[in-house]
């Protein structure tokens, strides 16, 4: 018994180099971001929401909590980015549930690509839609009366800072993304994790305000260390410290959930 | 003879359920070959082996000479995919799911957008390109779902269940589709929970179920194995059934079932058609319709696994929700 003679043209490749799987990852993040256009409302989760948010807690809070809505856009707007992009990082599990559930996922797998660009790809263009978040909270708190203490280098470093840290916080997203079983799940564990940590933290509010107990966890809380940070970078204030406790979150977040993203995401497929 | 798809022992197991009990299966390049079984027989199962998403826990496969385990990459280039679980994306538009695709193949920008057009062209679908999928009909997403998992040109192609839940006439449309590929000599592995979709498309035929395969052949060869033929008789007068029941079992050997105003059974020996006309005779009875057919699909079924394709109790379907 002989197997299918193929003609030597159609012999199919026996592996993948690195390149085509890049190509892959970029195709499969232009098919995320071209999503947009056909689902305006995701554009409008990623831009209107920060923007109310800045709008909301500057001119309503601003002069009960600073004494003045300018001084408090200053303190805030850091923090806000932070909380903003945390936020976005659900869309990377919310994606990837939805592939999993409606069987995009396994018609990926059954072509002949990187095993990891599907994941990559979603990543990838998540990234792209955290710049463009970050870029908008820039620009709206810019209007309002937002001024960079540090110059380019400043508003560069937080760009690039709190990209790499959303990005390790994307797997902890990811993770959910493959661990439940509807996408609307994704979304209900953002709320229920990502408001109370945000909010437990010193982005909204100056941590010495706080009761007591609450000051301990907020000095610990990363999304403080990385408000601290970006604060530091846009601002003006301790640059060094901040920073290097932020990589150190977000390494030791990648180091924990990465693996068990992947781990579980191979069990599910 | 050449096997685009050869399974031998394959087996898995979700927890403690199996799904597949030690399967093989031979498929000759260039035919339509079905695998036919109730839900949760394990028919998505084999074919989401034989597509290299799913590692068996024994045995083995090739597809297109080249084992879906160790040479993954390679059968992923030859095969296409139609399935329930492997779907479209339905936030983008008919044209644009083809272009991800050709994109994602290695195709350039234009050929994708070319070899799309193509497609959707050939399946009735260029009205419909721009539009989301989620606005398509059953019967366009399922032709779109073909289109998508044709783009490679593949040369082995798995159906699985391309048709549930289809309309009549989308059904038909699409039996066209896939009786085109065969003669442009694409092999095509099918499955199904309908007897007559096995029937019009399949040279061969392997029933499933519990995760085995009970029976193998032709069609014509499944329903001559069941000894399967049935007599039917239709009495004039209806108050004349319970007579003819009572004739029927007698000749036949067997209890006859009764539908409405006919009574049907199944026979082994056409001998019994002249018995039964003299017995009926001598009983004076005036009958509408008396005739012997071969066995259908259905009742093929019914023989080999004791129940109808169809009622399967639904907790058995867990191809889709491993545990």
């Amino acid at each position: 018994m002989t197997a299918v003679t193929l003609s030597p043209a159609l012999a199919p490749a026996r592996r993948l180099g690195v390149t085509a799987g890049l190509r892959h990852t970029f195709t499969l993040a232009w098919r995320s971001l071209v999503q947009i256009k056909h689902n305006p409302m995701e554009l409008l989760d990623l831009s209107i929401q920060p923007v109310m948010f800045v709008l909301l807690f500057t001119y309503v809070f601003g002069t009960a909590i600073a004494g003045s809505s300018g001084e408090y856009l200053t303190f805030m707007l850091p923090g806000i980015m932070v909380q903003n992009a945390l936020f976005a990082t659900m869309t990377t599990g919310f994606g990837l549930n939805n592939d999993l559930t409606k069987g995009v996922f396994d018609r990926l797998r059954a072509l002949p690509i990187a095993r990891w660009a599907p994941l990559a790809g979603r990543i990838l263009a998540d990234t792209v839609k955290q710049a463009w978040s970050i870029a908008l909270l820039l620009g709206v708190g810019s209007i309002l009366g937002f001024r960079v203490g540090n110059g380019v280098l400043g508003v560069v470093g937080a760009f690039a800072l709190l990209l790499a840290f959303t990005l390790a916080a994307s797997w902890i997203s990811v993770l959910v993304g493959v661990l439940v079983s509807e996408p609307d799940k994704v979304q209900i564990f953002g709320f229920m994790v990502i408001f109370p940590l945000t909010f437990t933290s010193n982005i909204f509010v100056p941590t010495d305000r706080m009761p007591g107990w609450l000051q301990n966890w907020v000095e610990v809380n990363p999304v403080t260390v990385v408000a601290d940070a970006l604060r530091g970078l846009l601002v003006g204030g301790p640059v060094a410290g901040p920073v290097l406790q932020t990589l150190l979150w977000g390494a030791g977040i990648a180091v924990v959930f990465a693996p068990l993203a992947v781990r579980g995401l191979k069990r599910r497929v | 003879m050449d096997h685009a798809i050869r399974a031998e022992g394959l087996v898995r197991r979700f927890g403690a359920t199996t799904a597949l009990a030690g399967v093989d299966l031979a498929v000759p390049t260039g035919t339509v070959f079905g695998l036919l079984g109730p839900n949760g027989a394990g028919k998505t199962t084999a074919v989401r082996v034989l597509a290299t998403l799913l590692r068996a826990d024994e045995g083995h496969a090739t597809v297109g000479g080249f084992d879906v385990v160790r040479d993954a990459h390679r059968v992923r280039q030859l095969i296409g995919l139609t399935g329930q679980y492997a779907s479209v994306d339905e936030t983008l538009t008919g044209a644009e799911n083809l272009l991800l695709i050709g994109r994602l193949l290695g195709l350039g920008r234009a050929d994708a957008k070319r070899r799309g057009r193509q497609l959707l062209d050939d399946f009735g679908l260029s009205d419909a390109a721009d539009r989301a999928v989620k606005t398509f009909s059953g019967g366009m997403r399922r032709r779109l779902d073909l289109a998508a998992s044709l783009v490679g040109r593949p040369q082995v192609l798995f159906l699985d269940e391309p048709t549930t839940g289809l309309d009549p006439r989308s059904r038909n449309d699409l039996w066209d589709i896939v009786r085109t590929l065969v003669a442009d000599g694409v092999t095509v592995l099918l499955t199904t929970q309908y007897l007559e979709e096995a029937d019009q498309l399949a040279g061969q035929i392997a029933v499933v179920d519990h995760g085995r395969v009970i029976a193998q052949g032709t069609p014509e060869e499944l329903k001559a194995k069941t000894g399967g033929q049935t007599l039917t008789v239709r009495p004039v007068d209806v108050a004349d059934l319970a007579t003819v029941v009572a004739i029927a079992g007698e000749v036949a050997g067997v209890t006859p079932d009764v539908a409405q105003t006919a009574v049907t059974v199944a026979v082994n020996d056409p001998r019994v058609l002249p018995v039964m006309v003299g017995r009926l005779d001598a009983a004076e009875i005036p009958v509408a319709e008396l005739a012997l057919r071969g066995a259908s699909l259905d009742e093929v079924f019914l023989s080999l696994t004791g129940h109808r394709a169809e009622d399967a109790p639904a907790d058995t379907d867990l191809e889709r929700t491993p545990a």
